[in-house]
């Protein structure tokens, strides 16, 4: 027995297979982490319809209720972004990196759009987060989902950038899956939350 | 196989090589190796234990006479509060992530946990939180005083006017254990889902990665409950919104429903990992296999299903209605079977056994007496009449104490002892270990005990005095908690003296089975020369079936000398 078989260093074969095998659970505990966070959104959405279906003074004084239009808008423009993405990714598959970045860049122009039409929403609207349980939950949701659709944008910033080093995303990226998998659960997220605060009014 | 070759393999762990036991620098270190991490885990973990526990004593020291006279009124609070917070998010959660993280690889044949670096990263946010914490003593107001609960109205209160208040650190220092916990949470279930050994199908699994697994699912469903709960609360503390302020129209009861919904399954976080100790120990002390192995594991996923529906029964005095309580009291009630049939297991596991009174059996039999009692206490209060009698009476105190220390920090204690020559290579000495579970068995009990007569004579919790009718049990109880200080010095004597100077631990001290005996102690750093292929179930106690089809241990350990 030598000493050599207790020294890592010169184990390189099982050293590079773990590091391979952790690639391939990625997927897997991002998609666990996902399921995780959605309880988070949907902590926050119970809460909503309990104060909603409970409260006798539900929208602050002089509030009617939230304008439909402009919010619609940014769902379609939202919604269809998650197409968009999927081709893109379909791009990425067939080795079409010009194709990749220009509906990858689709997407984030649309969630900037969705972010800018937010922010104009909000200033426009007669009441604060301060204005009762309705001013908290109403900033507290679209404010905590604005936060995830910032994270992906910028997630799919870092993932563009990360398609002009050469090879890079040669044989499968697991970023771009992970991102694209993150943006669909936003946009699904939102689905809810516009039914709940827009719809059920 | 001959001592000889042991001793060979003990000396050979001597020479240097990075990551080499005898490297203790490797502790101080972002090192990315499951054993270092569950280590470093423990040990912090303890540390915080030793801290939460002397506050308990100056509690017991204030409550050993009527009248509030050792410490203010508004310390008392302060140390309530931390010492449950402590003891829950900065002993009990992380010590047993420490275990868990250091066996589950180790029992399921792998070379290291499925995210390394995302484990350095939870762990390390551990001492950061515990800081954050430790920092509100320092700060003007002192800690947070509204209980490890930190029920609204009380905890929006803030007296000094500053920003940076004792509830504030509090809700920060629990936000970053939330997200330490997710990272652990999501790196064992994918761990445990995706790199078991060639042949470790899920019922040839060790129960105790079975109980972990119950557990770090609870932490993915229950946590962000309460990061909501907490995001919420911090924004009504910080920023002036009025979710749960009743004065501006909030609801403080929708903030209990988001605490409870995630803590009260958090005991069930806890408590999983020790079912999964007694279910290993008891075994290998009383030389049979686990009774109905199926059922034990089984039952863990129940209890992890069941536990998501019984959190409002810590809300039955809330004004709940009353046929919520109903259903709650109901579902309570049947969380106590799945958990009844660990118990019946166990107890079937040692009965007409051949048992070898050991350190770790005498902690796993004593936390087992302890679970037992807990349990029966804790039926009571699942029933509403009962509870609604006894509610925040010292009733519950005791019995929630019964379920922590006894059952849990004894077994705590047993699975330290138990794989104590595993980590470290030596032995530890037996006399202190019983001594060690002499005290703090019989301190157990001073202390618990006299909590349920005072919570049926109507003692409130949390308070810094009472009627001179109460001292008679509080005198005994504070002996007690006095008792349970001390019993931690020959248990800390004994690591440190037996991981500094012990006898050399062979691979296998116990015989017991189970892939971490198979390989050198301390294990090397990949764990397995070769990855183990498992060929039958665990526990083959009294039967002749190998439990791997090759040497996992490689020439580390050879199998015919």
């Amino acid at each position: 027995m030598s000493t050599a078989n207790l020294d890592p260093t010169l184990n390189t074969h099982s050293a590079h297979a773990a590091e391979h095998e952790e690639e391939d659970h990625r997927m897997f505990g991002f998609i666990i982490f996902l399921l995780s966070e959605s309880v988070i959104f949907l902590s926050f959405f119970v809460g909503y319809t309990v104060y909603k279906t409970n409260l006798t003074d539900w929208l602050p004084a002089g509030v009617e209720g939230l304008e439909v239009r402009e919010p619609l808008i940014n769902t379609i423009v939202l919604v269809s972004s998650s197409f968009v993405i999927y081709f893109a990714e379909r791009f990425l598959r067939k080795d079409n990196l010009w194709g990749f970045r220009a509906f990858w860049l689709l997407t984030m122009a649309m969630g900037s759009f969705f972010l800018y039409g937010q922010a104009v929403e909000w200033m426009g609207l007669p009441f604060g987060f301060t204005d009762g349980v309705f001013g908290g939950t109403f900033y507290l949701l679209t404010g905590f989902h604005g936060l995830h659709v910032m994270t992906g944008v910028l997630l799919q910033g870092i993932m563009l950038g990360r398609s002009f080093l050469p090879n890079n995303y040669a044989g499968g990226e697991f970023g771009v899956a992970a991102t694209s998998l993150f943006w669909h659960f936003v946009d699904v997220i939102w689905i809810i939350l516009f039914i709940l605060i827009y719809v059920w009014q | 196989m001959s001592n000889a070759s042991l001793d060979a393999i003990a000396a050979k762990s001597d020479q240097p090589f990075p990551g080499a036991p005898n490297n203790w620098r490797r502790f101080f270190s972002f090192s990315t190796d499951h054993k270092v991490i569950g280590i470093q885990y423990m040990v912090t973990a303890f540390v915080f234990f030793l801290i939460g526990g002397l506050l308990a004593m100056v509690m017991r020291g204030e409550l050993i006479t009527p009248e509030a006279d050792l410490v203010d009124r508004t310390v008392y609070n302060a140390l309530f509060t931390m010492h449950g917070t402590i003891m829950l998010f900065m002993w009990t959660f992380p010590m047993l992530n420490g275990l868990s993280n250091y066996l589950v690889p180790l029992m399921i044949g792998a070379r290291d946990m499925a995210f390394p670096r995302l484990n350095a990263a939870a762990f390390w946010l551990v001492p950061v939180f515990g800081t954050l914490l430790m920092v509100s003593f320092f700060i003007p107001g002192g800690p947070s005083q509204s209980g490890w609960w930190a029920y609204p109205p009380v905890s929006l209160q803030n007296p000094t006017g500053n920003l940076i208040n004792g509830q504030v650190l509090w809700l920060l220092a629990v936000a970053l254990s939330g997200v330490s916990s997710i990272m652990g949470a999501v790196n064992f279930v994918t761990t445990i889902f995706r790199m078991r050994a060639p042949g470790m199908g899920w019922f040839r699994m060790p129960a105790f990665c079975w109980t972990v697994l119950s557990a770090q699912m609870i932490q993915l469903f229950g946590l962000p409950s309460l990061t909501a709960g907490a995001v919420m609360l911090l924004l009504d503390l910080t920023a002036g919104t009025s979710f749960f302020d009743p004065a501006k129209g909030g609801d403080p009861v929708l903030y209990q429903h988001f605490f409870w919904f995630y803590s009260h399954p958090a005991v069930y976080v806890i408590i999983l990992p020790i079912f999964g100790t007694f279910s290993e120990v008891f075994p290998v002390y009383a030389r049979k296999p686990l009774f109905g192995y199926r059922f034990v594991v089984v039952s863990s996923l129940i209890i992890t299903v069941l536990s998501a529906m019984v959190w409002v029964h810590h809300m039955f005095a809330s004004g709940t209605p009353s046929w919520m309580r109903m259903l709650f009291m109901f579902s309570t009630m049947l969380i106590s079977v799945p958990t009844g049939v660990k118990v019946f297991a166990w107890v079937a596991t040692v009965w007409g056994g051949k048992l070898r009174l050991d350190t770790p059996m005498l902690f796993a039999l004593g936390g087992l007496v302890c679970f037992l009692f807990a349990g029966i206490t804790g039926v009571m209060l699942g029933a509403v009449p009962f509870d609604i009698h006894v509610n925040n009476t010292y009733f519950v105190v005791g019995h929630f104490h019964y379920v922590i220390y006894g059952a849990t920090v004894m077994g705590i204690y047993a699975a330290i002892y138990h794989w104590f020559p595993k980590m470290t290579g030596h032995m530890y000495y037996e006399g202190l270990g019983k001594l060690h579970f002499v005290l703090t068995f019989i301190g157990v009990n001073l202390n618990f005990f006299p909590m349920h007569p005072l919570g049926l004579m109507g003692m409130p919790r949390r308070v810094a005095s009472y009627d001179p009718e109460f001292a008679y049990w509080n005198v005994i109880a504070s002996l007690g908690g006095f008792l349970l200080g001390v019993s931690t010095l020959p248990f800390i004597l004994n690591i440190v003296s037996s991981w500094v100077l012990g006898k050399r631990a062979p691979a296998n001290p116990w015989n017991a089975i189970g892939l971490e005996w198979l390989i050198p102690s301390p294990p090397p750093v990949e764990n397995f020369e070769e990855i183990p292929i498992v060929v039958s179930g665990p526990y083959g106690y009294g039967s002749d079936e190998s439990l791997v089809a090759n040497n996992p241990a490689g020439e580390l350990i050879s199998e015919h000398s």
